[in-house]
């Protein structure tokens, strides 16, 4: 594979849940990310799974350096950001840029389309208004919009059109990187698959590299080159794609993975249905996170935090099963 | 490849791009479709002008009392062709001093609502945007402010500054920037973790820039509104402080202390001229300033559809 884009190393996010009064100090510590190391590839997409509020994007904007690490290391292109100046930092931002889920949120309702796609041409390139305006339209054009919408709002359009915009905005200072928090998950299942086949010929074009996150399998099954399985604030398997669907390893991954619907398929496959709910990061089980809802729990799970190991094939799993 | 994937393009008829003037704004547009606002707007224009050149159209000076044929002052007497308003208890001319103090009590309002506006907006935004500990400490002296019951602050302040038009505008100003601040801030909080202002952030937008840009324009609308009903407050405020002999200060005319006669019982059951144009007058600024208030609100939200 190609050299490394982004590395994280050993990424903690802690938040404190100050419940404290003038009188008691009662503070607890939610452990959002809770020490993962990943890498993505140039020109490759890693897919980032997990239920939600198990932190996926929370290491998305940690990694963005919109949240402050508790610990870690994020490097880019070999660089560590919070090691950077503010300036370099800036100037370091126009190598990764951010999707957000929610379309209706992430557009200022303000501002003209137009207005909206230069933003980061203007901190960031050097280009007269004539220039911007030309980008603009070419972008529009490569998001698959009208180049005539330029001057509306975004209310006057559609969530999938605004997904359109929003990435129309990422792209705009070409970034290396892009921070994929759920881009279609608030689109009808219809306008989902165009946005995705946007996102992967966008990809091609431009030889982009993106962190997707999403809390659905089948729609990282259809993008991404690697997978990551996240739960309770650490990644639990990380897999080439088609490892991670023929080869599951752990417990977690294989009841997600049970529960993806197959249309059409005639054998029914065996649901692994879980027990339980997510337990609350404020306090999370001891040792495996996962081992409250486990099958196949066993003593050693109570106590014992598994390590994310190699099993081949840069085939990495945090369970004792396969860790012997 | 082609970039335009999935759905096909479509076809949108531009109208034709015209010259961004005031006329053709969409904001103008929303606006004059609102009657009432319109009026509204109409109504408090024709006060100001008329505050504005009153030397011009008040028919007698407002400080001068008048003297009757008979050669006594002209006390207390009721609308005439020669006093429209009729006089008041000192015998000047009712009309003229309205006219005057409209220009007392709108400036008075005006300048106080931008104190307390300006002042808000900016300890709100500091306290919403930036967080943690400044926004603990601004939002605590706030509350200290808010504890002080207004009038008796007021008095406060007017006794140690000594009452005049300016310290009016400056005391009515300190005691009501705690609401706007509270709820600048409030809205600012809220539009926070808005993604569009995390999307500013990602690429690198300079606070400021953030500020100005994606946070100011959108909370725009219930600072025009507060702005709006502040103003009325602030008319009543100084005309409870004329009233207290801490406002304006006899004899300059304001529809504060010219509501003031009406203390009198005699006046208020029989010489109605004396008190009920100067609250017809408050009434009317009010009624305009919240008229066009809400008319701005609306114009000035690009969702509402024209």
């Amino acid at each position: 594979m190609g050299e490394k884009l982004l590395q994280v190393e050993n990424l903690r996010k802690w938040f404190t849940i100050e419940g404290d009064t003038w009188f008691a100090k009662n503070q607890s510590v939610v452990k959002a990310v809770d020490d993962i190391s990943f890498y993505i590839n140039k020109g490759e997409t890693l897919g980032l799974v997990g239920e939600s509020g198990c932190g996926k994007s929370t290491a998305g904007r940690v990694i963005l350096q919109l949240l402050e690490a508790t610990e870690g290391e994020i490097l880019l292109e070999g660089e560590n950001l919070a090691a950077l100046s503010t300036r370099q930092l800036k100037n370091k931002r126009k190598d990764m840029q951010i999707v957000f889920q929610d379309p209706y949120a992430s557009l200022n309702p303000r501002l003209k389309v137009r207005k909206i796609i230069e933003e980061p041409m203007t901190i960031h390139l050097k280009l007269s208004k004539e220039e911007r305006m030309e980008k603009v339209k070419q972008i529009l054009h490569d998001v698959g919009l009208n180049e005539a919408y330029m001057d509306r709002y975004p209310h006057e359009f559609s969530g999938g059109q605004r997904q359109r915009i929003g990435i129309a905005r990422a792209l705009a200072v070409q970034p290396k990187l892009i921070i994929m928090d759920e881009p279609v998950s608030a689109l009808d299942v219809s306008v989902q698959a165009q946005v995705l086949n946007l996102i992967q010929d966008l990809q091609a074009k431009y030889g982009l590299t993106y962190l997707f996150i999403t809390h659905n399998l089948s729609v990282v099954k259809h993008i991404s080159n690697r997978i990551a399985v996240m739960y309770l604030g650490r990644i639990v398997e990380i897999a080439n794609r088609d490892h991670f669907f023929e080869d599951t390893k752990h417990p977690y991954s294989k009841a997600l993975i049970s529960a993806i619907p197959e249309p059409g398929s005639k054998h029914r496959r065996e649901r692994i249905i879980l027990k339980g709910d997510l337990p609350s990061p404020v306090n999370p089980p001891s040792g495996c996170h996962f081992h409250t809802r486990c099958p196949f729990v066993m003593e050693r799970c109570i106590t014992e935090v598994p390590d994310l190991v190699d099993v081949g094939e840069s085939h990495f799993v945090a369970c004792h099963l396969h860790n012997e | 490849m082609n970039g335009s994937v999935g759905i096909s393009q479509e076809t949108v008829t531009v109208s034709s791009i015209e010259k961004q003037t005031w006329r053709n704004n969409a904001s103008w547009k929303r606006f004059k479709k609102n009657k009432l606002a319109l009026f509204g707007a109409f109504i408090l224009l024709f006060l100001l002008f008329v505050a504005a050149i009153s030397p011009l159209v008040a028919p007698y000076d407002p400080y001068v009392s008048n003297v009757n044929e008979l050669g006594g002052y002209d006390v207390l007497a009721p609308p005439s062709s020669e006093h429209l308003l009729g006089t008041d208890s000192l015998g000047r001319d009712m009309l003229s001093r309205i006219i005057y103090g409209g220009r007392v009590s709108l400036s008075v309002a005006f300048v106080a609502v931008m104190i307390a506006t300006v002042t808000g907006i900016i300890l709100g935004v500091i306290a919403g945007y930036y967080g943690k500990w400044v926004d603990t400490l601004i939002m605590r002296i706030t509350d200290v402010v808010i504890c002080f019951p207004v009038l008796f602050l007021a008095i406060t302040v007017a006794t140690i500054l000594k009452p005049s038009l300016f310290n009016v505008m400056i005391i009515i100003g300190l005691v009501s920037w705690t609401t706007m601040t509270r709820l600048v801030r409030g809205e600012v909080l809220k539009l926070r973790e808005m993604e569009y202002i995390e999307a500013a952030k990602a690429m690198g937008q300079r606070n400021s820039i953030i500020i100005f840009r994606h946070i100011l324009p959108n909370i725009l609308a219930p600072i025009v509104v507060q702005a709006t009903l502040q103003t009325a407050e602030a008319i009543l405020t100084e005309s409870a402080l004329s009233f207290l002999g801490v406002g304006v200060q006899q004899p300059v005319p304001s529809w504060g202390n010219m509501l003031n006669e009406a203390t009198s019982i005699m006046v208020l059951q029989f010489k109605p001229w004396v008190w009920a144009p100067a609250g017809f007058a408050i009434l009317l600024t009010i009624l305009s300033i919240n008229f066009v208030g809400d008319g701005l609100r609306d114009a000035m939200d690009p969702k509402v559809k024209n």
